[in-house]
C-alpha cells in the first residue's frame, strides 16, 4: 500500500489541474444551460429582444419614423439603463452566487468537496464556467438586439451599422462592456455567494449603491461596477439633471481595473474555500 | 502519537459547532477492515465521518488519513471515497453520466473513467438503470449509486455513513456481501449504522459513541469484557442443566444462572468468563454432562450499546 503525500506541497500539476477545471466546467455548463432553474436566465435574456423587436415592428409598420443615427442612441439607453444595470446584473447574480451557494442548497458541494481537486481549480473552474456561461447569454443577447435595432433598416444598412466601417468598433464596444460586465460583476457575485449565508440581502445592498452611481461624488463612483462599464460604452447618454459628473476613466484603467478586481475576489474566493466546511446535516 | 500510514489517527480532536458540541477529545486509530460506528442520533457519527474526509475541519486536534492530513483534498480524496447521508444529487444526470463526471473531476482520463465507472455499477448492480436519471430512481437505487460514487475511484479507505439505510433486505445482504469483499481486499471500511445486528455480522470492531465522546472502542468482544459492571452472559446448551446450575453456584464469580425455557441449556451470568469456562471444562469432565454449545449471550453490538449507551437503540 502506498503512503500518502503527508503535509509536503506537492508541485504544480497544471496537466491535471486543467483537466479537472475542464471536468468541472463540464458539469456547470450542463447545468447552467440546461437546468430548470436556468429558465429564469432565458426569460431575462428575451426582455430586451421582445423590446427591441416590438421597436422593430413599429418601424417596419411606418407607425414611428427614425434614422439609424437616432437608433444608436436610442440604443445607448436602452443599453445602459436596461441591459447593463438590470439584465446583465440580475443574470450575474443569478448565475454567480449560484456557483457554490446554489450548490449549498441542492446539498450537492460535497461531491467536489471529496474529488481530489486543489479549492483553488474548483474556484477558477466554477468562476470560468459562470463567465463563458454570463458571456454566452448576455453577448448573444447584445449581439441580438444589436441586429434587430438595425433591422428595420434593411440587410445592408444593418449590416453595415453592426459590421463595417465604423459599426464594427460599435458593435465589438458594447461586446467587449457586456464581456466585462460578466467579468466585474461575476466577481462581486461570487464573493457574496460564498461570503454570505443570504447572498439576497447584498444583491439587493449592491445594487442600490449601483443605482445611485450617477448621484454619488466622483472619489465614490469609482468603488462601483457600473462606472468603469458607462466609462466604456461608444456613446455617452445623460445621466440626468441632478447627475454629479465625473470624466470618465480611460479604457485603459478601467479595463485592468475590472481585471484586478476580478483576481482580488479570486483570492478572496481562495482563502474562503479552503476553509470552507460543509455541514448541511445533522448527526 | 506517530503517524500511522496504514491507519485513520484523530489525535485529541475535538469539533464544536459554536457552542454545540460535535465530538470531544477523541483519540482513536482506525485500522483495515469493517470498522463501525454505533450511537444514538446526535451522538457524533456523523461528525466524526465529516471530520475523517475533510468536509468539516476540528476545532483543535489533528486528523490524519494513511499519513494524509485531512485539509489536503487533492491528497486525500485519491485514497477515500465517502457515501454521505445526504439523499441529493446534481440535477438531470443519469447514474451513468453521474459517476462519469465526477471521476473526471478526480482527474482520470475518459477511457479510464469510463471503465471505472461500468465497473462501479456492476458492483452495486445498477447496470440496467445506468441511462436513468437518478431523479427518477428508488430510494434503495439512490443508496446504491451514492455507493458506487463512493467506491468507483477504487479508494484504500471506504466511509459509509448508514449505507444500509432504505435497502431491501435483498439488496442489503448483497451490499453487506460487497462489504465483506471490499474489507477482504485490504481496504478500510468505517461504517454507522442504526441496525445493531447488522452491525454485528459485518464489522471486525466497534466505536461507540455517547454525546460527542467514544465511550467504547475495539473489537466487540474486547469492548464487552471492559464493561464490568454488567456480568457477562453465557448460554451453555446441555443435556442436564439443573445438575450443572446446582454445580456452578458455588462459586464466587457466578452471579445468576438460569435454566432457558425448552429446559435444554442454562443461561449463566459471570464476573470472569475465564474462570467460568475453565469450571466448565472441569464440571463437564467431573460430571459427565453432554454440552452442545458454549456461546456468549450478550456480546453484541445490541447489548454492548445497550450496557453503554443506556437505550436499546435503532434495530430496525
Amino acid at each position: 500500500m502506498s503512503t500518502g503525500a503527508g503535509a509536503a506541497p506537492t508541485p504544480p500539476q497544471w496537466g491535471l489541474w486543467s483537466q479537472q477545471a475542464l471536468a468541472v466546467l463540464r458539469i456547470e455548463l450542463r447545468k447552467v444551460f440546461w437546468g430548470k432553474r436556468s429558465f429564469a436566465l432565458y426569460l431575462l435574456c428575451l426582455g430586451p429582444l421582445l423590446l427591441l423587436a416590438g421597436r422593430a415592428f413599429v418601424l417596419w409598420r411606418g407607425w414611428v419614423r427614425e434614422d439609424p443615427a437616432a437608433a444608436a442612441v436610442f440604443y445607448a439607453n436602452i443599453y445602459q439603463s436596461f441591459v447593463l444595470r438590470f439584465v446583465l446584473f440580475f443574470g450575474c447574480a443569478w448565475i454567480f452566487t449560484n456557483l457554490f451557494r446554489g450548490e449549498i442548497l441542492d446539498r450537492t458541494l460535497h461531491f467536489y468537496f471529496l474529488s481530489p481537486i486543489r479549492r483553488e481549480v474548483l474556484v477558477v473552474a466554477k468562476f470560468c464556467s459562470g463567465l463563458i456561461a454570463a458571456v454566452t447569454f448576455f453577448g448573444a443577447t447584445t449581439a441580438a438586439t444589436l441586429v434587430l435595432l438595425y433591422a428595420p433598416y434593411g440587410a445592408s444598412t444593418a449590416v453595415e451599422r453592426v459590421l463595417g466601417g465604423s459599426g464594427i468598433g460599435t458593435s465589438v464596444a458594447y461586446l467587449g462592456v457586456t464581456a466585462l460586465g460578466c467579468l466585474g460583476y461575476g466577481a462581486v457575485f461570487l464573493a457574496t455567494g460564498l461570503l454570505v449565508r443570504n447572498p439576497m440581502i447584498p444583491a439587493v445592498a449592491i445594487l442600490g449603491w449601483e443605482s445611485i452611481n450617477f448621484l454619488l461624488p466622483p472619489l465614490l463612483k469609482k468603488l462601483s461596477v457600473i462606472y468603469y462599464l458607462v466609462s466604456l460604452c461608444p456613446i455617452p447618454i445623460s445621466q440626468g439633471p441632478i447627475a454629479l459628473m465625473a470624466d470618465p476613466t480611460p479604457a485603459w484603467i478601467s479595463v485592468p481595473g475590472l481585471l484586478a478586481l476580478t483576481l482580488g475576489v479570486l483570492l478572496v474566493a481562495r482563502w474562503r474555500i479552503r476553509d470552507a466546511e460543509i455541514s448541511y446535516g445533522t448527526d | 502519537m506517530s503517524d500511522d500510514l496504514n491507519g485513520i489517527d484523530f489525535e485529541n480532536v475535538s469539533k464544536f459547532y459554536g457552542d454545540v458540541l460535535g465530538v470531544n477529545r477523541v483519540e482513536l486509530t482506525i485500522p483495515p477492515g469493517i470498522t463501525s460506528l454505533v450511537g444514538p442520533n446526535g451522538s457524533g457519527k456523523t461528525t466524526l465521518m465529516n471530520l475523517m474526509t475533510g468536509l468539516l475541519r476540528p476545532t483543535r486536534g489533528r486528523i490524519r488519513v494513511l499519513g494524509i492530513p485531512t485539509d489536503r483534498p487533492e491528497l486525500l480524496h485519491h485514497r477515500v471515497g465517502y457515501c454521505t447521508a445526504y439523499d441529493s444529487f446534481p440535477r438531470a444526470l443519469t447514474g451513468y453520466q453521474f459517476l462519469y463526471s465526477y471521476l473526471r473531476v478526480h482527474g482520470r482520463a475518459a477511457a479510464d473513467a469510463r471503465a471505472l465507472t461500468w465497473r462501479a455499477l456492476e458492483r452495486v448492480n445498477l447496470t440496467d438503470a445506468a441511462e436513468r436519471h437518478i431523479g427518477a430512481y428508488s430510494k434503495g437505487m439512490r443508496q446504491r449509486i451514492k455507493l458506487a460514487q463512493a467506491i468507483a475511484h477504487e479508494p484504500t479507505v471506504l466511509i459509509l455513513d448508514e449505507p444500509l439505510n432504505g435497502l431491501d433486505p435483498m439488496v442489503r445482504s448483497e451490499v453487506i456481501a460487497l462489504l465483506r469483499e471490499l474489507a477482504h481486499e485490504g481496504r478500510h471500511i468505517v461504517l454507522s449504522s442504526h441496525i445493531l445486528h447488522e452491525v454485528d455480522l459485518v464489522s471486525d470492531r466497534v466505536v461507540i459513541l455517547s454525546q460527542g465522546y467514544v465511550v467504547a472502542e475495539g473489537s466487540i468482544q474486547s469492548v464487552r469484557r471492559e464493561i464490568v459492571e454488567h456480568p457477562i452472559q453465557v448460554l451453555v446448551r446441555c443435556d442436564r442443566p439443573s445438575l450443572l446450575a446446582s454445580r456452578i453456584f458455588e462459586q464466587d464469580h457466578v452471579v445468576e444462572a438460569k435454566i432457558v425455557e425448552d429446559r435444554r441449556g442454562l443461561l449463566v451470568h459471570t464476573r470472569d468468563a475465564d474462570r467460568f469456562y475453565l469450571l466448565l471444562n472441569r464440571i463437564v469432565v467431573d460430571s459427565g454432562i453432554r454440552v452442545e454449545s458454549v456461546a456468549p449471550a450478550d456480546e453484541d453490538v445490541q447489548a454492548v450499546y445497550q450496557y453503554l449507551v443506556g437505550s436499546e437503540g435503532g434495530t430496525a
